[in-house]
């Protein structure tokens, strides 16, 4: 990563539309160079955050800084972002070189200039041949390697990428989600990807924000958020969890029905005697056919679905419904343990 | 049809259309024919009254002369012709620096606060242009019009009579032709995808670059039609060049209008709406190809080809 790209911190960042709050009290500190997603259930604010970066809507309250630079009132056309929009906002009217060349006509360079820079962005995203071709020829997945292109063509201090691949099918959109990471790295920009698609953001970004609610949940690299979900929503939206009530009883250690087992204990954790929520992701936990001499639930198997690459078994425990990967090996009617592990439960406020 | 052989009814012969029995053809035939009718018969007696012998203090005979074009086409009624066509171009072409950049902003507005504009907008377009034209003959005029108000306000030392004039035409024709052409502009406009510029400012584009570079070229046919709609709207008043201009602006209807009703020389009249028509329709045509064509070049260092 460049330490040359500075910071981008965003301070109390606020913003309404009318009565409605779209935003509330965000700070962050995004690191120069790397590639951060915005995730979040839709209308969570994450598209907001990111067009107030990018200089499309203008923020109520705080203060938005590239390194020592204030943007908060800096207009779009000087901001010095690059972005791609989610209907990628190709222009109709002229052909795929002119479009990737557009920053630079407005800036007046040269057009025999222009468009060789422009025919070296497109090489960049895989598309050396389309240069003359229109917009409307083009399918899905060229347009949204068009729109990068032309995002990149004015080598911009922040790449914005608004749900960048959610019109492509599924396929092109994991290969998609490769090379925009290859090109991140090759380019070192500074690059904010908003995405609906937790998996997304989890298999691209250096850092992940999770948004709900119109303000900032949890920040971190995507498997802290996967393992140290820091409140219910986040270990809700993140993965598939189960969630069981339980009772703090020591620093460290809950009691689930009556079976005491521990909880990670490098994030903060309610107070003892606690009414807590206990959260633990479906591969995290075991099932054994004899009680084992760990902490263990007791409980009947009520289904069992054989996906592929795991088995999911739904074993039914006092009056929840746990879901267990693994192996599988158990039938539907089976009496089980589902053995909780020593480091894998995350205790949160109930 | 005579072909007795048993056809997949799906490629039913064409007359037999899509088998909706010919109701269809009815209710869409009725007003198609009506207004062809109504249209190209009352067209031909036009053209063909043009022809005709005027008999002087009466009416006309029938007859087959070519008297009254020559004299529809002589200099003084060119002149007039070339007086209309450049009025009603500039009124257009004012109308359109008003109207474009107006129903531009409007659209970017939330639907619900665009509202009470369109309904000010559409209020407007019932006034009739016998009312525009009388009423702003008297908001210009020295006793009791605009300037007496500004005189009370200290801006003008005393009040002045503004009509007739260019000026006091031009305004009247901006003003018929302005919620006409707004009502015109708003579909298109509206249908523009507001990331499209928005994606030229992210590229530096100021606000005006956006809209030269960007949404005018996609909104090019639309401005031109427009155009041809206003062009022949503001060439087709008689009462407002009659009413705020002097002689040296009235314009075609104003002298059709006269030959019809005062002087009684309805085959001149005649003649005379033809030429119009024929002129007014051949620039019109001019104005939509222009949009359909290339979009002129402004000023932006060398456009991409």
């Amino acid at each position: 990563m460049s330490a040359s790209r500075p910071d981008l911190v965003i301070q109390g960042l606020g913003k309404r539309f009318g009565a409605t709050v779209a935003l509330d009290g965000v700070d962050l500190r995004l690191p120069g160079g790397s590639l951060v997603c915005f995730v979040g259930p839709s209308g969570c604010g994450k598209t907001t955050l990111l067009r107030v970066i990018a200089g499309l809507e203008t923020p109520t309250t705080g203060h938005l800084l590239l390194g020592d630079r204030d943007l908060t009132r800096v207009p779009v056309h000087r901001r010095d972002v690059g972005m791609v929009f989610q209907s990628y906002a190709l222009f109709p009217h002229l052909t795929v070189a002119e479009n990737v060349a557009y920053g630079l006509r407005i800036r007046g360079v040269q057009r025999r200039e222009r468009l060789a820079r422009a025919q070296e962005l497109l090489e960049l995203v895989q598309l050396p041949d389309v240069a003359g071709r229109r917009i409307a020829e083009l399918s899905g997945g060229m347009r949204q390697r068009v729109a990068m292109a032309r995002a990149l063509a004015l080598d911009p201090a922040l790449f914005l990428l608004d749900e960048p691949l959610s019109a492509l099918d599924a396929k092109l959109r994991e290969g998609m989600q490769v090379e925009l990471r290859r090109l991140q790295r090759r380019v070192g920009i500074t690059t904010i990807i908003v995405t609906h698609d937790q998996e997304e953001a989890m298999a691209m970004a250096d850092l992940v924000v999770v948004m709900g609610d119109n303000r900032v949940q949890q920040v971190g690299p995507p498997l802290e958020i996967y393992r140290r979900p820091v409140n219910r929503f986040v270990a809700n939206f993140v993965g598939r969890n189960n969630f069981l009530p339980a009772r703090m009883v020591a620093p460290g250690a809950v009691e689930v029905a009556g079976v005491r087992a521990s909880v990670a204990r490098d994030l903060p954790v309610p107070p003892v005697g606690a009414d807590v929520t206990v959260a633990a992701r479906p591969e995290m936990l075991r099932l054994r056919a004899q009680a084992p001499a760990t902490p263990a639930l007791r409980g009947t198997v009520s289904m069992v679905r054989d996906l592929g690459r795991a088995v999911e078994t739904r074993v039914r425990v006092f009056d929840h419904e746990l879901v267990v990967s693994g192996r599988g090996g158990f039938a539907e009617g089976d009496e089980v343990w589902v053995e909780l592990p020593e480091a894998g439960l995350v205790a949160l406020a109930a | 049809m005579s072909a007795p052989t048993a056809r997949p009814a799906i490629s039913a012969s064409p007359d037999a259309g899509s088998g909706d029995g010919p109701w269809p053809h009815v209710l869409l035939a009725w007003p198609t024919v009506a207004l062809t009718l109504l249209f190209l018969v009352p067209l031909g007696i036009i053209a063909a009254l043009g022809f005709f012998r005027r008999i002087q203090a009466g009416f006309f005979e029938v007859a087959f002369v070519t008297d009254n074009y020559a004299r529809a086409l002589d200099a003084f009624h060119l002149e007039r012709l070339a007086v209309s066509v450049v009025l009603a171009l500039a009124a257009t072409l004012v109308t359109l620096l008003l109207a474009v950049p107006f129903t531009y902003l409007l659209t970017r507005r939330p639907r619900a606060r665009q509202v009470p504009y369109l309904v000010l907008v559409l209020a407007s377009l019932s006034l009739s242009e016998v009312i525009v034209a009388f009423a702003w003959s008297l908001l210009l005029s020295r006793t009791s019009g605009i300037s007496n108000l500004l005189v009370a306000l200290g801006l003008m030392d005393r009040a002045a009579s503004w009509s007739p004039g260019l000026a006091a035409v031009l305004l009247a024709y901006v003003f018929i032709a302005l919620p006409l052409a707004v009502l015109s502009l708003y579909p298109t406009f509206s249908r523009l995808d507001q990331e499209l510029p928005e994606a030229a400012g992210t590229m530096g584009a100021t606000p005006l670059a956006g809209f030269v570079t960007v949404v005018l070229p996609l909104m090019r046919r639309a401005v031109a039609a427009t155009g041809a709609l206003v062009f022949i709207f503001v060439l087709g008043a008689y009462v407002i060049p009659q009413t705020l201009g002097r002689p040296a602006q009235w314009t075609m209807p104003v002298h059709i209008t006269d030959q019809a009703i005062m002087k009684n020389h309805l085959p001149l009249a005649a003649s005379l709406a033809i030429v119009l028509l024929v002129v007014s329709s051949l620039v019109a045509v001019v104005i939509v190809a222009l949009g359909a064509g290339r979009w002129p070049r402004f000023a932006l260092p060398g456009r991409a080809r």
